[in-house]
């Protein structure tokens, strides 16, 4: 039995058996393409790679990808990677999902996984709608959509910028990509798991089911102005202010500690309890 | 025949003599450090002892009681009333009224300096000995009235002078030798000076006393958790829990583990089941309302299989309740609170050094039947001190089964005779999969056929009932007709009223839960062989074990319930006097 470290793995080696409940079309399967190049790219055994999700049609991914994979629940998976890091630093671990999993229900999560800065990347693939559900607004959902049952008058309410966001709760590296351009999104995920800290990549990727309208995002995207990312959080914080949201490339980079226990024994219990004897 | 087996125990049947003491004051008298003190002294004296302790809701300043029970033998709950109280002032005194009964014979010290009694306390009719502490005190360079009082509390409760005096320079080293000194002279002042009042009740002299831990239930609990195998805590703060993640934090380091301050508790829930996927065993603390927040996690555990334990320190409740008090009203939402049809195991300990056994035990079960715990304590087992013998270890179990490399085809959920798959962890070459709270086949592709959801609820639900529990399931004491069946802290008052009730002529068992869930049936059959009468005992309103108990048809439909909800703690005579008037 050959261990697949020995092995040089090619991208459909990171790929299940089990095929997507994906709609024809939605942007999703250009982020599981990535997926599976930046890991053949980086050339990580896939025993040592663990994928995180909660709860949504992005948050699927990890069932399609062949590495250990963890498929929680809505708005957890940030959580349950940092666990998971935390207990095993030697593993990669990846967060996928959604916008409505990442910045509503798990919004707390995102914000404390930025400020932590442990060494995850966490891929939130945007189309600004609910679609497990059957098409509700999420928070990236414009003010006036108003095609939801839920929101017969629009949301109403400015939507959620997730970089500005991010910027501001601490992450140290912040990247936006494209479905239309899965190599694009590729690299972009290569930078994210070799940076040393929380990786932030907002994919655009559109829901072709209840946003058909997305399919015109890509006569819309373009790259950032500046090509080389920032590692001044006001000039970052400028970029973001003048951005569209429709700009791709790497916005930010930083290094800052990153937060790791050590996890190195030093006593025994039985050495513990002989603080109890009276 | 196994549970009566366990009958003989460490209690001896006979009521032993002890003593109970409350010592109350305003912040900053140094209330709880002199409760403390004296716990030390009573231990170097060769005794047991238990100090229980309350606090007014302010955060900063506020007034204080210790309450302690002395005895030569184990002691689980405080006592019916005190044979003494001291005040160290009188400031808000009046608060502790209800948690410090008194009788005629009690004697109050307290300084005439320091105002009237208040008309609660007055009301008792205890005698009154009137010291002038804060004088004596004052006479003493750097003097501290705690201090005087430890030594007028070390003459009438007849404990060695030198036992006081050796903890004093033990806890006060750090401050210097000054201080040490100076306490040291309040200690003898305080114990030299004129009492004209005696205790009536005495202990009896110990004789190469054993050897006793000095711990509160929080940190047996942590130590519990330790014991198990948990390398990973998450952690958000809630009272009365706090204290189970405070220990853990350092020790946990020491350990080569860790613990994560998380940023809630649905974070905390879903942190120990990532590390848990991750093949380190995993625990968080928290107290009702984080209970419910962590419920929807708890069913991602059981679905994933996912092995964690929750240790959750119970309060009054609902909602925010009474924090810094106890109460037993969290067995409903722990056995039903999930959603779905979740098979799991909900525990409790029955006494302080039973937080480390229970916990323990709970972790080792939960690692051997990738299952998902809980573990009741509350506060009054939390947050209270006592001498104790060291707690005995839990069964080892099997230890997570885990999946050899290359287990090919792995599959997760392998539907096994016993119900428990081998558990590949991140790492183990080729058998990769996903674990996943979506209802799934043996392989972990999620599925909704009818017959994948039939095949995993039964191999969830096989894993703990079909399991061997061992006679731990309960402490089982006493015999006799009659009967009290009770839970977590609430067995310490029931056992000692059996106790009382069986020195006076009436044979009383008490079962005292410590596997609530799954149940083991049969084996509580057994327990209940013979038994005429039944009286539940419980700190809550609802009678939530009675009325589970009754779901699963274990009581006569005459059995009794005395249902008492917190903050005060359930006394023996209570119990006594239910039981004489259900005979």
């Amino acid at each position: 039995m050959s261990s697949s470290q020995t092995v040089e793995l090619k991208p459909k080696d990171y790929k299940s058996d089990i095929k997507p409940v994906w709609c024809p079309g939605c942007g999703h399967f250009a982020v599981l393409s990535a997926v599976t190049k930046a890991l053949a790219h980086l050339g990580l055994p896939r025993e040592e790679v663990a994928l995180v999700s909660g709860i949504g049609c992005s948050s699927r991914i990890p069932a399609y990808v062949s590495v250990y994979g963890f498929h929680g629940i809505h708005g957890r998976a940030l959580a349950a990677a940092q666990g998971l890091k935390a207990a095993r630093p030697d593993l990669t671990v990846i967060v996928a999902g959604g916008d409505g999993d990442g910045f509503s229900i798990g919004g707390n999560h995102f914000i404390h996984a930025c400020r932590r800065n442990m060494d995850l990347t966490y891929i939130v693939m945007d189309n600004e709608v609910y679609g497990m559900t059957k098409g509700q607004a999420s928070p990236t959902t414009a003010p006036d959509w108003a095609k939801s049952k839920l929101t017969p008058h629009g949301p109403g309410v400015p939507s959620f910028n997730p970089a500005a966001i991010a910027l501001a709760s601490g992450a140290t590296f912040i990247a936006r990509g494209f479905s239309g351009d899965p190599n694009g999104i590729a690299r972009l995920l290569v930078e994210a798991i070799e940076h040393p800290g929380f990786s932030f990549l907002q994919v655009l990727s559109p829901c072709t089911t209840f946003r058909p309208e997305q399919k015109e995002w890509k006569k819309v995207v373009h790259p950032f102005a500046e090509q080389e990312p920032t590692a001044n959080p006001v000039e970052a914080a400028q970029r973001i202010q003048a951005d569209d949201g429709m700009s791709t490339g790497m916005l930010y980079r930083t290094l800052v500690p990153v937060w790791q226990p050590d996890n190195v024994a030093t006593t025994q219990v039985e050495a513990l309890e002989g603080g109890f004897q009276v | 025949m196994e549970a009566h087996s366990r009958m003989q125990n460490n209690h001896n049947n006979a009521p032993h003599p002890t003593l109970s003491v409350a010592i109350t004051g305003s912040g900053g008298s140094g209330v709880v450090t002199a409760g403390h003190m004296l716990l030390q002294a009573v231990a170097g004296a060769g005794y047991y002892g238990l100090m229980a302790r309350s606090a007014g809701p302010q955060i900063r300043g506020g007034e204080s009681a210790a309450m302690l029970r002395i005895a030569p033998r184990r002691v689980d709950c405080l006592d019916d009333s005190y044979q003494l109280l001291i005040a160290l002032d009188w400031l808000n005194a009046n608060r502790f009224a209800e948690e410090i009964p008194l009788t005629g014979d009690s004697v109050i010290v307290c300084d005439p300096a320091a105002g009237e009694i208040p008309p609660e306390i007055a009301t008792y009719g205890a005698r009154v000995m009137e010291m002038p502490l804060k004088e004596l005190a004052k006479g003493i360079d750097g003097g501290r009235i705690n201090m005087v009082a430890l030594g007028i509390l070390c003459d009438l409760l007849g404990l060695p002078q030198e036992a006081m005096l050796a903890v004093v320079e033990q806890t006060l080293a750090r401050k210097g030798e000054q201080v040490v000194q100076a306490s040291q002279t309040c200690v003898r002042v305080g114990y030299d000076s004129d009492k004209p009042l005696s205790l009536e009740a005495h202990l009896p002299a110990v004789d190469a006393p054993p050897p006793r831990w000095n711990i509160s239930g929080n940190e047996a609990s942590g130590l519990g958790a330790v014991r198990g195998g948990v390398r990973f805590v998450a952690a958000y703060p809630i009272t009365p829990a706090s204290e189970v993640l405070e220990w853990l934090a350092p020790n946990l380091e020491r350990l080569g583990g860790s613990l994560l301050q998380a940023e809630d508790e649905l974070a905390s829930i879903n942190m120990i089941i990532g590390a848990s996927f991750g093949g380190v065993p995993a625990l968080t603390a928290t107290s009702g309302p984080g209970l419910a927040l962590m419920m929807e996690g708890l069913g991602l555990a059981v679905a994933s299989e996912t092995p964690v334990v929750v240790a959750n320190v119970m309060r009054g409740g609902p909602s925010t309740g009474i924090p810094t008090k106890s109460e037993q009203s969290d067995l409903n939402i722990a056995l039903c609170g999930f959603h779905g049809d979740a098979p799991h195991l909900v525990l409790s300990a029955l006494d302080i050094a039973d937080c480390t056994f229970t916990t323990e035990w709970a972790v080792r079960l939960s690692e051997s039947l990738q299952a998902t715990a809980i573990v009741l304590t509350d506060q009054s087992l939390g947050q209270a001190r006592a001498l104790v013998d060291p707690p005995r270890r839990a069964p080892a179990g099997s230890g997570r089964r885990t999946a050899p490399p290359c287990d090919e085809p792995y599959l997760r959920y392998r539907l096994t005779d016993d119900g428990v798959s081998p558990m590949a962890i991140p790492g183990t070459d080729c058998d990769l999969y996903t674990a996943d709270g979506l209802e799934h086949n043996e392989k972990g592709t999620p599925s909704s056929a009818a017959q994948d959801h039939q095949r995993q609820l039964d191999k969830r639900l096989r894993k703990l009932a079909g399991y061997d529990y061992g006679g731990d399931w309960a402490r089982i004491s006493g015999s006799g007709e009659h009967c009290i069946v009770t839970w977590g802290s609430s067995a310490g008052a029931a056992e000692e009223a059996a106790r009382r009730l069986t020195a006076a002529g009436t044979g009383v068992r008490v079962i005292a839960i410590r596997l609530i869930s799954p149940l083991p049936v049969q084996a509580m059959g057994e327990a209940l062989t013979g038994v005429r009468r039944v009286l539940v005992v419980e700190q809550n309103h609802g009678g939530q074990l009675f009325h589970y108990l009754h779901s699963l048809q274990l009581l006569p439909a005459d059995a009794g319930l005395l249902a008492r909800p917190g903050p005060l703690p359930l006394r023996p005579a209570e119990i006594v006097a239910r039981m004489t008037e259900e005979m």
